[in-house]
């Protein structure tokens, strides 16, 4: 049994709580059921959608981040991409961007290939990320928190890492409809 | 033999601003000049390098990533399920361990089978020597710019100054 089941919102409530709280950000979406809720909720030339390479979105938002050092890039993660590319949070760590925000949405399974579990429920993600060098970790789980810590951390020099646990519901949304070539053009222009 | 810093010179010149990457001995003159220009991001996996330099390129970077060809296989996924599905070219400048079959045995697989490895994977590649240099560099920046796919530079040993020659 998982010790803080019970009242969890969902990714997609999640998600689209921090999204009203987001202009013209970059942000980047890791691949799976992530990059599809976001593009249901509202789809936006910002939005850099992964349908591939798994564990590389916070990677891609570095690079990002360090071209574009003005603007605050915005990560939506999950838990099973944080740990196949977990690497990287010692390079952000070692790095410390200022204008990265690594949002964490961890649900503890691989819902995209049918909830297998991760591992996450005994490694506390912010925890390693602390360890790494991050300058501001919290673990939220209820929607007012989140809101309130996202906020903080939009107006913080980071690199800020926000963990949201989630339960495994998953929004009805199909696949991400652009081509990718498509994407990457439109979220080229959209950054500039 | 090429000089690192005129190396990394050239780079710069075709436009190259945005350099990460995973080290290896062949390019450590290389990396040592990029450290010194304070102009290297050092990743720790070239997967993740690709990645970042597959960022930066968003951004309006033209990125280089520098690995040893064992890193071939680790950004293998990467290099396709990003930069080839998405369009998002970077420059690899690739390091020829194990060419000739005189290296170390771990570099020994890849050293053989690197150059039908990279034809399989699509990615068009030259071998970097003095007498070309000039035609190298040239032929990476229009690959680069007219195919928007990852182009590879490949770097034997002795062609560019190390950091032990």
């Amino acid at each position: 049994m998982r010790p803080e089941q019970g009242t969890m919102q969902s990714r997609a409530m999640a998600m689209a709580a921090l999204m009203e709280l987001l202009t013209d950000q970059p942000v980047i979406i890791c691949n799976g059921f992530p990059s599809r809720e976001a593009q249901k909720i509202a789809d936006r030339p910002t939005h850099f959608y992964m349908i591939g390479s798994m564990g590389s979105a916070a990677a891609i938002g570095l690079g990002v981040a360090l071209a574009k050092p003005k603007k605050q890039v915005v990560i939506f993660d999950g838990d099973g991409n944080v740990l196949m590319g977990m690497g990287t949070l010692a390079t952000i760590g070692a790095l410390k961007p200022k204008n990265f925000i690594h949002v964490v949405f961890d649900n503890e399974v691989y819902g995209t290939t049918g909830n297998q579990p991760t591992i996450s429920n005994v490694v506390p993600l912010e925890k390693v990320a602390k360890a790494a060098g991050y300058v501001n970790v919290e673990r939220v789980r209820e929607r007012e928190d989140l809101v309130y810590e996202f906020k903080d951390m939009l107006k913080k020099d980071g690199p800020s890492m926000l963990l949201v646990k989630v339960n495994e519901m998953v929004e009805d949304a199909g696949r991400v409809l652009l081509d990718p070539p498509d994407i990457t053009k439109r979220f080229m222009q959209a950054i500039q | 033999m090429i000089e690192s810093d005129a190396f990394v010179q050239a780079l710069q010149d075709i436009g190259v601003d945005f350099f990460t990457g995973v080290p290896d001995s062949i390019l450590g003159g290389i990396i040592a000049e990029l450290m010194e220009r304070r102009i290297y991001v050092p990743a720790v996996r070239e997967d993740e390098a690709v990645a970042m330099a597959a960022g930066a390129y968003m951004a309006g970077k033209i990125p280089a990533v520098l690995m040893q060809n064992s890193g071939l296989g680790t950004s293998l996924n990467t290099i396709i399920s990003l930069n080839a599905i998405y369009r998002q070219p970077c420059i690899l400048i690739v390091s020829w361990r194990g060419q000739h079959g005189k290296d170390a045995p771990e570099h020994l697989v890849m050293g053989e089978v690197m150059e039908p490895f990279l034809d399989l994977m699509k990615i068009p590649y030259r071998t970097l020597t003095e007498k070309t240099a000039v035609e190298d560099l040239k032929w990476l920046a229009e690959t680069f710019m007219k195919q928007r796919v990852p182009v590879a530079l490949l770097i034997t040993k002795g062609v560019v100054k190390g950091l032990h020659p």
